[in-house]
């Protein structure tokens, strides 16, 4: 039974109540959900005690799904249905990836790369997506309710495909997604508001398949990100393949089967892990074909094996340095994420290099989701006192082609996050009304070797002569990383139509049909589930603008107050409307035009909100 | 809001400022405007919230490193000190510039060279600050300053070059 909330006569409860959100950390290898109850961020775990859940799918004989500790236990027995590391594949084409190292059948496509499983043809998002579910699924039972919202982590060094990507699984997920947030810094947010350090600190996060580097400078609650770099096809499962590369080197085997496989590089996984606390390990295993395989790793061997891949992380290390234009003696702590900063040979190395000992008193594998809780308590406003703030970057540079290949930087890697340029364009044709422009992302300087992000076909540019036309391109990179596009032609005003064509991403209607197989429910519920969403819509956004309207309505004249006041009028009387088809329709295009209308308003309340900080007045802080 | 950016700081439109103030008031306007402080909020106030903290965002990398800082007050005194056809510059500074280039290519193979000369170049770029200060906020001299400026934009492409050269000697 429902309790019921009984409030003050004119006074909601909506205002108090704790909104349940929560930070995931979709990983490479493993995945965690956590939330902030009481005050204190804490992972959530399942019903068998574990906060980890392995990131593996699999697409059962029946039909059904499995994610987790069984898919994992099946690897080695069903490993063309069973999908681990979906992650390394997140907005990846086929020819990004070393396919010979993979158990799966791969389905070729000039986009992102799928596997054809037993459930049929499968992208990473969908998989991703199965993830995701499993731990909204465990979040909302241990919370005990609906989610508002989730802040999904990411690599700081993954490109737009890649968080677009990962932003889809979400939605596919039926996750409301607050923020994408970087990794690193999510690491520093529970770092920095549990120690209470202010300075510059390095946050040194290797995990399953990413690495990671970021250079923070940390002052009352301000994270602001100097630099950013790392390697987004770097990780803990690399060391897996090189001691599983070993095995089959020392034992002569011939090549193996996808189970053998499978069961190798659980095998080295298991020796890696092992040898973080012990000098050798025993590898022993048997092979479909009867081979036995019993052999013992010392950690002098792995540590000459995997140096290069050691080294292969103090490259961006350096970059990341030079790029915030600070020195070793600069920093004051470099703080160890991701599991694979287990091993001795990696603290040793960063040591090594800051000629400091690493900071590794939070837990690699849960200081990630830890952080994204704490952000997304904060983001639905839980949180009274507004000082946590977050400054991200944009890790890679944006670009356009230009002639002959090139690419033209737009948006330089490291700017701070949100950022917008312009790029003024012209017409080389009389009467022109169409152009292509290709964004690409990356440092180089030829096309071929950044990656290819998008192509924007601008059309319904008003016929002119060659060189008259002036269209004004905007690249909009919002708090999420995400880039976005807009165009119009100054000489005229009008706004150019822009149809993006995703090179890795999915397009808008492969989503909806994605999402229209996951609902299965009838016409009928869907369009009361569609209303009920645009009535709960339309009465948060007339509250909202209600509170405003009380508090700074003195901005406004009065002739502006009314034409508000109408607009909201409008919006009740849809509200209130009799049931009729399309209902749904009228509520949103009225919210809409409410929205519209109070644009002026809202930037005047930025404005003076702005102005009262910079005064040192003190803001209510219920607004924030 | 229409304001330019030292206005937007509350700083006095002047080469040599307090980065201190200039930091903190940067922040405090991010406190206001970022886009997590609006994840709830309206579109209209998403809107508002992306257009300033873009806004400030651009204002505090213009007005954060002396180069994009000199170039911006020259543009409020309506001068475009970078165009590419402005390059008639004094002929001992383009001797100077083949010298440094030379330094750069003869060093490429060279950790500690490269070091070096890294040093060189941050020293002579403080020193045409010292000038740009002199020249913009005391002497006024408009003209010599955009002459300044564009050496010290050529020590900054300097750097950027020495840094790519440093990134590829490290892989």
């Amino acid at each position: 039974m429902a309790l019921l909330q009984i409030s003050e006569p004119g006074q909601s409860t909506a205002p108090h109540q704790h909104k349940l959100a929560v930070g995931i950390d979709l990983g490479t290898t493993n995945s965690l959900v956590a939330s902030v109850r009481s005050g204190l961020s804490s992972v959530l775990i399942d019903d068998d005690g574990h906060a980890l859940l392995p990131s593996v799918v699999r697409y059962m004989p029946d039909g059904s799904i499995d994610v987790g500790y069984n898919a994992q236990t099946a690897q080695s027995l069903d490993p063309i249905n069973t999908i681990v590391s979906a992650k390394r594949f997140m907005g990846r084409g086929l020819k990004d990836i070393d396919v010979s190292q993979q158990p799966y059948k791969f389905v070729d496509s000039n986009e992102m790369l799928q596997i054809e499983t037993r459930a049929g043809i499968k992208s990473p998002v969908e998989i991703s997506a199965e993830i995701l579910k499993t731990l909204k699924a465990r979040a909302e039972k241990s919370l005990g309710g609906e989610l508002v919202g989730a802040v999904i982590t990411v690599p700081a060094y993954f490109d737009d495909a890649q968080r677009q990507a990962t932003k889809d699984a979400a939605r596919l997920a039926g996750l409301n997604v607050l923020r994408l947030l970087n990794e690193p810094t999510a690491a520093a947010v529970a770092y920095g508001l549990d120690t209470g350090v202010e300075g510059t600190y390095v946050i040194y996060d290797l995990g399953g398949g990413t690495f990671d580097i970021s250079i923070l400078k940390l002052s009352k609650g301000v994270f602001e990100v100097l630099a950013t770099n790392g390697d987004s096809a770097l990780g803990g499962d690399d060391f897996d393949r090189r001691i599983f590369c070993w095995i089959l080197e020392q034992s002569k085997c011939k090549p193996v089967n996808a189970q053998d496989t499978r069961l190798l590089l659980t095998k080295a996984r298991e020796a890696k892990e092992w040898l973080t606390d012990h000098a050798t390990a025993q590898i022993t295993s048997v092979l479909s074909t009867g081979e036995v395989i019993n052999m013992t790793l010392a950690t002098k061997q792995f540590n000459e094996f995997t140096q290069t891949l050691v080294a292969k992380t103090l490259s961006p290390t350096k970059k990341a340095l030079r790029d915030a234009e600070l020195t070793i003696e600069d920093i004051k702590g470099v703080v160890m994420v991701g599991g694979a900063t287990r091993m001795p040979q990696i603290r040793l190395a960063v040591a090594d290099f800051f000629k400091r000992t690493p900071l590794t008193n939070l837990d690699p594998d849960k200081v990630v989701a830890l952080g994204a809780a704490i952000q997304a308590n904060t983001l639905v406003g839980n949180k009274s006192d507004a000082d946590l703030l977050l400054l991200d970057v944009i890790p890679l540079s944006l670009g356009l082609e230009t002639m002959g290949g090139l690419v033209e930087k737009i948006i330089p890697r490291n700017s701070t996050l949100p950022i917008a340029r312009a790029q003024e364009f012209t017409t080389f044709k009389d009467g022109q009304t169409a152009m292509s422009i290709h964004v690409l992302q990356g440092e180089r300087e030829l096309v071929t070797n950044c990656r290819s992000l998008a192509r924007f076909e601008l059309r319904g540019i008003p016929p002119m002569v060659a060189g008259a036309a002036r269209i004004r391109v905007t690249f909009t990179v919002d708090a999420d990383g995400l880039l976005s596009v807009s165009a119009r032609e100054t000489t005229t005003n009008i706004e150019a139509n822009i149809v993006v064509k995703p090179s890795y991403g999915l397009s808008e209607e492969q989503i909806l049909s994605m999402l229209k197989s996951s609902f299965s429910e009838a016409e009928n519920d869907k369009n009361a589930r569609l209303l009920a969403e645009a009535k709960v819509d339309a009465e948060s956004l007339l509250a909202a603008i209600q509170a405003a309207l009380e508090q700074d309505g003195g901005l406004l004249s009065s002739k502006e107050k009314q034409q508000i006041k109408a607009k909201m009028d409008a919006l009740r009387a849809n509200i209130g409307g009799n049931p009729r088809p399309h209902l749904a329709d009228a509520i949103r295009e009225a919210t809409e035009a409410l929205n519209t209308a109070t644009e002026e308003f809202a930037a005047k309340r930025m404005d003076a909100s702005v102005n009262r900080a910079l005064a040192g007045k003190e803001l209510n802080t219920l607004d924030i | 809001m229409n304001l330019n950016y030292f206005e937007l700081f509350e700083l006095k439109p002047a080469f040599d400022i307090d980065l201190a103030a200039l930091e903190n008031n940067y922040r405090k306007i991010q406190s206001e405007s970022h886009p997590d402080r609006f994840v709830t909020a309206t579109s209209a106030e998403k809107l508002a919230s992306m257009q300033t903290a873009t806004l400030a965002n651009e204002a505090y990398q213009t007005l954060k490193k002396p180069t994009n800082r000199a170039k911006y007050l020259l543009e409020l005194q309506g001068i475009n000190a970078l165009v590419d056809n402005n390059t008639n510059m004094p002929a001992d500074f383009l001797m100077q510039q083949m010298e440094w280039r030379e330094a750069v290519e003869g060093n490429a193979t060279n950790l500690s060279g490269m070091h070096r000369l890294l040093r060189d170049i941050k020293h002579e770029a403080a020193t045409l600050q010292e000038t740009l200060a002199d020249e913009l906020d005391t002497k006024k001299a408009w003209q010599a300053a955009a002459e300044t400026l564009r050496k010290l934009q050529f020590m900054d492409k300097l750097r950027e070059e020495i840094a790519r050269k440093l990134a590829i000697l490290e892989d």
